[in-house]
């Protein structure tokens, strides 16, 4: 009695599971209550699956950046100006050269590099009074880290303002500095992308020259090579007449990226669309000195490396600034982008996948279709081969299906096709344990036992048998879990949860059955067992 | 009713059949592998770019090459998807651009290709919004701004036309299978002010793209690698398991017939010319579960025989227990194989390579675990007793029961 409490109880429990409590009794409160619970992967819900690779690199190289202003700064201040301070080769963004410092101070420059830079550099001096400062390897891994995790929030705070319900957004392959998106019941890929790829990097650098036709032509200014504090930009605004022009700037932004605090969408005094932008306090300080010192020269706002206004300084600019020339869609995302906060790095595509809606309800058609065909066909092959017993193992099948789906719904797991398919292979490898117990329990009725011994020697031997056969598929299970993606886990998780709840059905629901029919049977009764 | 009533097979005396028929298949297939078809790697593991478009009209596939050549893409394949009636087709091409950035033109390319080439009524749609292709945003901001219904005064206008827009894709991707043939079938399904602005601003190109892949050649790289990787690493974890509740020579044997089906339904895969896929993968793992659990079953039996009956021969006992567990084996595999095969039969276009590696495979996992697993342990502990060794016998670990 107290067995057959447990099985309804868990019967009761795995009902709950799969639907919770209908808020109706009709067919379609079920139905909500179904998928409520249950999880639909996005090869059945349609939706867009993305990885996307953050270029750390980048970040290092900001940060380099930065300590390239810093350090020139610092020597300045120091009273031993260096004659040039950069990063020699783009491909090393952790490299930065100091050159031509004076002779005979030597000692101060590395005491005074080695106390400011020597936590986070390796410090080591050259011929002719140059230095090299390499970022430690662990400082670097410390910035790429916080690079990804910073592009996983930020990606995570845009897809949110989209609206999309239950987004995932998280590190991928570990180590390599990716990120998988996940975005069920998206089918709009284009706007998916706006939203996510531009970096909308915001940056303000100093003009050196232009603009110029072409690109050698801006190089030419220069004396030939484009020195490597300089960058040559192409224009990326609308004024018709600077249309595939080039400039030249500064390489090193005088505010960049996390120094912008907001923008607006505004319109202009012609009623064109525009847009405001706000920095943070201490850039506005440092944009305050330095736009105060330097009136007179050109500024240049670049927008994801396209120029996108050029402009001379009339007077000091503390934290406020218009952009000008910007579409109203263009306007509106880069005012997005800087609430939520920028990218610290470029986002390089690696996979995408869309499936359309349409797709998604026929594999839910037929998953379904084929799971009640292959269902129905054992359960009824098991009545007609077992007979009695055969209601036995049909009891235990359907009870099975119930608690893998129960752990579905209690679990949060997501149902895929693959997964459909699963479960369909639990159904036939659960009927597995059954016809084990089953034939050894006819092969010790034919040694002459009786039904209660047959039932006893029959379930004690294949026991044993059971175990080693689960265990093997769970192994090959979890492998699968490990390193499956997407739909293939949710192959291995339903396969694992239907394996689990199969040790419990063929081994104790059935012995149960067995034993309670044994117990109303006469002395000498023959069991139905086909 | 019962199937196998007293069977007495000598199994092992026929191990030499068994090695011809096996030797058969296996060579065909690395025959085909080596020589013929190859192995024909999805675009989950070459990278690429693949979609599926569905059509209107029952779709030539000789106009769509040509239109799709005329775009400039001149290494796509193109099949058909699904059965003929369902009129989709796949669209694929090897990945090309080592730039990652470039990832999407592929897809943008085939898409023009089809805009301009295939949508019936070609340029005269200029500027229109292609309903067959329009996304939920799209057609929200295309009636947002010609307003049908007069709303721009009211503050939900958006909420409004964004929900007319549902109603819209909903009817196209979920009662019409994804594409409309008249623009009239939204009669009844959204207000009629909209039909008639969807009639007059909007066009059907005739396809629709329901679903599409793109793999950069980086991610492909690594899904090869752990593929491999979760294969032998499940091979691995069994042998292991195996070595310690029976004897290594017990895992081995198993581990060899899994691999003998491995290797033909892969095979099988290269014979009929169809893509290995992510999915495919996940069947085959499946299968070395399901062919282990066949193996175990007879090794099981073999183990509590030979506790029996310490005096019996080898040979004899293996043969007994085949013999004994053949029923179950039987049933077990029938079973199963309904169930593969319904998902073969129903499970789509999706599932394919998934139900038909499971086919073959559970066929195969059958007869690998009497053919092959049971005579390679014996013929390993015979070699031995040749050499006036003890056979290895699990017997002495003692069985829980």
């Amino acid at each position: 009695m107290r067995k057959t409490l447990l099985i309804v109880a868990v019967l009761l429990v795995f009902v709950f599971g799969i639907f919770g409590l209908p808020k109706g009794i009709g067919p379609s409160a079920w139905k909500t209550a179904l998928t409520d619970r249950i999880h639909l992967g996005l090869d059945l819900k349609g939706g867009i699956h993305l990885v996307l690779q953050v270029m750390v690199d980048e970040a290092v190289s900001a940060e380099t950046d930065n300590a390239v202003a810093r350090i020139q700064a610092a020597l300045q201040q120091g009273g031993f100006p260096a004659r040039s301070v950069l990063k020699p080769d783009p491909k090393q963004p952790a490299v930065i050269q100091i050159q031509g410092t004076p002779a005979d101070k030597a000692s101060d420059v590395r005491n005074l590099l080695d106390s400011n830079y020597g936590n986070q550099y390796t410090v080591s001096s050259g011929p002719n009074n140059s230095w090299t400062l390499t970022m430690k390897q662990t400082e670097v891994q410390t910035i790429e880290q916080h690079a990804l995790q910073q592009s996983i929030d930020t990606i995570g705070t845009r897809i949110n303002a989209l609206g999309v319900t239950e987004p995932t957004i998280q590190e991928y392959n570990l180590g390599t500095n990716q990120i998988l998106v996940e975005l069920p019941g998206v089918d709009d890929l284009s706007r998916v992308r706006d939203i996510i790829q531009s970096t909308a990097r915001l940056e303000i650098h100093l003009v050196v020259g232009g603009p110029f036709a072409t690109e050698q032509a801006a190089a030419q200014s220069v004396g030939g090579t484009v020195p490597p504090d300089d960058v040559v930009m192409a224009y990326g605004g609308n004024e018709p007449e600077l249309q595939g022009q080039y400039y030249v700037l500064q390489r090193v932004p005088i505010v960049a990226g996390d120094d912008f605090r907001d923008a607006q969408p505004s319109v202009d005094e012609n009623g064109r669309p525009d847009a405001t932008f706000i920095l943070t306090r201490n850039a506005g300080d440092r944009f305050y000195q330095f736009t105060s010192t330097n009136i007179g020269k050109s500024l240049a706002i670049v927008l994801e490396n396209r120029v996108q206004e050029a402009a001379n300084i009339q007077q000091a600019i503390r934290d406020q600034g218009r952009i000008t020339g910007l579409g109203k869609d263009k306007a509106q995302n880069l005012s997005l982008m800087l609430r939520t906060g920028a990218l610290p790095a470029s986002i390089h595509y690696l996979q995408e996948s869309v499936v359309g809606p349409s797709l998604g309800a026929d594999s839910i058609r037929r998953g379904v279709l084929a799971s009640v065909v292959g269902m129905l066909a054992v359960l009824i092959f098991m009545l007609v081969y077992y007979h009695g017993a055969g209601i036995n193992a049909d009891l235990a099948l359907m009870l099975n299906l119930i608690i893998l789906l129960g752990f579905m719904g209690f679990s949060g797991a997501t149902l895929t096709l693959p997964g459909i398919a699963g479960v369909i292979l639990t159904i036939g490898m659960g009927v597995d344990s059954n016809v084990l117990i089953f034939e050894r329990i006819r092969e010790e009725l034919r040694a002459g036992k009786t039904p209660a011994a047959a039932v006893d020697q029959g379930f004690a031997h294949a026991w044993v048998t059971i175990v080693d056969t689960h265990v093997t598929t769970i192994v090959s299970a979890i492998i699968l879990f490990l390193f499956g993606t997407g739909p293939v886990k949710g192959f291995a998780v339903t396969l694992s949860f239907g394996l689990f709840a199969n040790l419990f059905t063929a081994v104790f629901v059935s012995r149960h059955i067995f034993d309670s029919i044994l117990k109303r049977k006469q002395r000498g009764e023959a069991l139905s067992i086909g | 009713m019962e199937l196998f009533h007293d069977v007495n097979v000598d199994w092992l005396g026929k191990k030499w059949y068994f090695l011809g028929f096996s030797l058969i298949f296996s060579v065909a297939g690395v025959l085909s592998i080596l020589f013929w078809h190859g192995i024909k790697l999805g675009i989950d593991f070459r990278g690429g770019t693949l979609v599926y478009v569905q059509f209107e009209q029952a779709p030539d596939l000789d106009r769509l090459r040509q239109a799709i050549d005329r775009a400039g893409i001149h290494d796509s394949r193109i099949q058909t998807y699904g059965t003929a009636t369902q009129r989709q087709v796949a669209i694929s091409l090897a990945q090309k651009e080592t730039q990652e950035s470039a990832l999407d033109t592929g897809r943008e390319t085939i898409v023009g290709a089809l805009n301009t080439n295939y949508s019936s009524a070609g340029t005269a749609n200029q500027g229109k919004l292609d309903l067959d292709n329009a996304s939920q945003g799209a057609l929200t901001q295309f009636l947002e701004q010609s307003d049908p219904q007069h709303l721009v005064a009211t503050t939900d206008a958006a909420q409004k036309y964004a929900s007319q827009a549902a109603a819209v894709l909903n009817h196209r991707d979920r009662d019409l299978g994804g594409i409309f043939s008249s623009i009239d079938q939204l009669n009844g399904v959204a207000d009629p002010a909209v039909v008639n602005q969807l009639k007059q601003g909007a066009y059907l190109s005739g396809f629709h793209v329901f679903a599409a892949d793109i793999i950069g050649p980086q991610v492909g790289a690594l899904l090869r690698k752990q593929a491999l990787l979760a294969v032998l690493y499940s091979l691995l974890g069994m042998l292991v398991y195996l070595w310690f509740r029976f004897e290594l020579i017990y895992g081995v044997a198993a581990v060899v017939a899994v691999f003998h089906d491995t290797l033909i339904t892969i095979g099988a895969f290269s014979l009929t010319n169809q893509e290995i896929t992510l999915t495919v993968i996940a069947a085959i793992l499946t299968l070395i579960g399901y062919s282990m659990n066949d193996t175990i079953v007879v090794f099981d039996r073999i183990r509590e025989n030979l506790r029996i009956s310490r005096r019996e021969n080898l040979t004899g006992v293996v043969n007994r227990s085949i013999n004994q567990t053949l029923s179950r084996t039987v049933l077990t595999s029938g079973l199963t194989f309904l169930t593969v095969l319904s998902l073969y039969l129903f499970g789509g276009e999706v599932l394919h390579g998934f139900s038909f590696a499971l086919v073959i495979g559970i066929l195969i996992g059958t007869y690998s675990s009497i053919a092959v697993a049971a005579p390679m342990l014996v013929a390993y502990q015979e070699w031995r007793g040749g050499r006036g060794k003890k056979a290895v016998l699990p017997a002495g670990k003692k069985a829980r029961v």
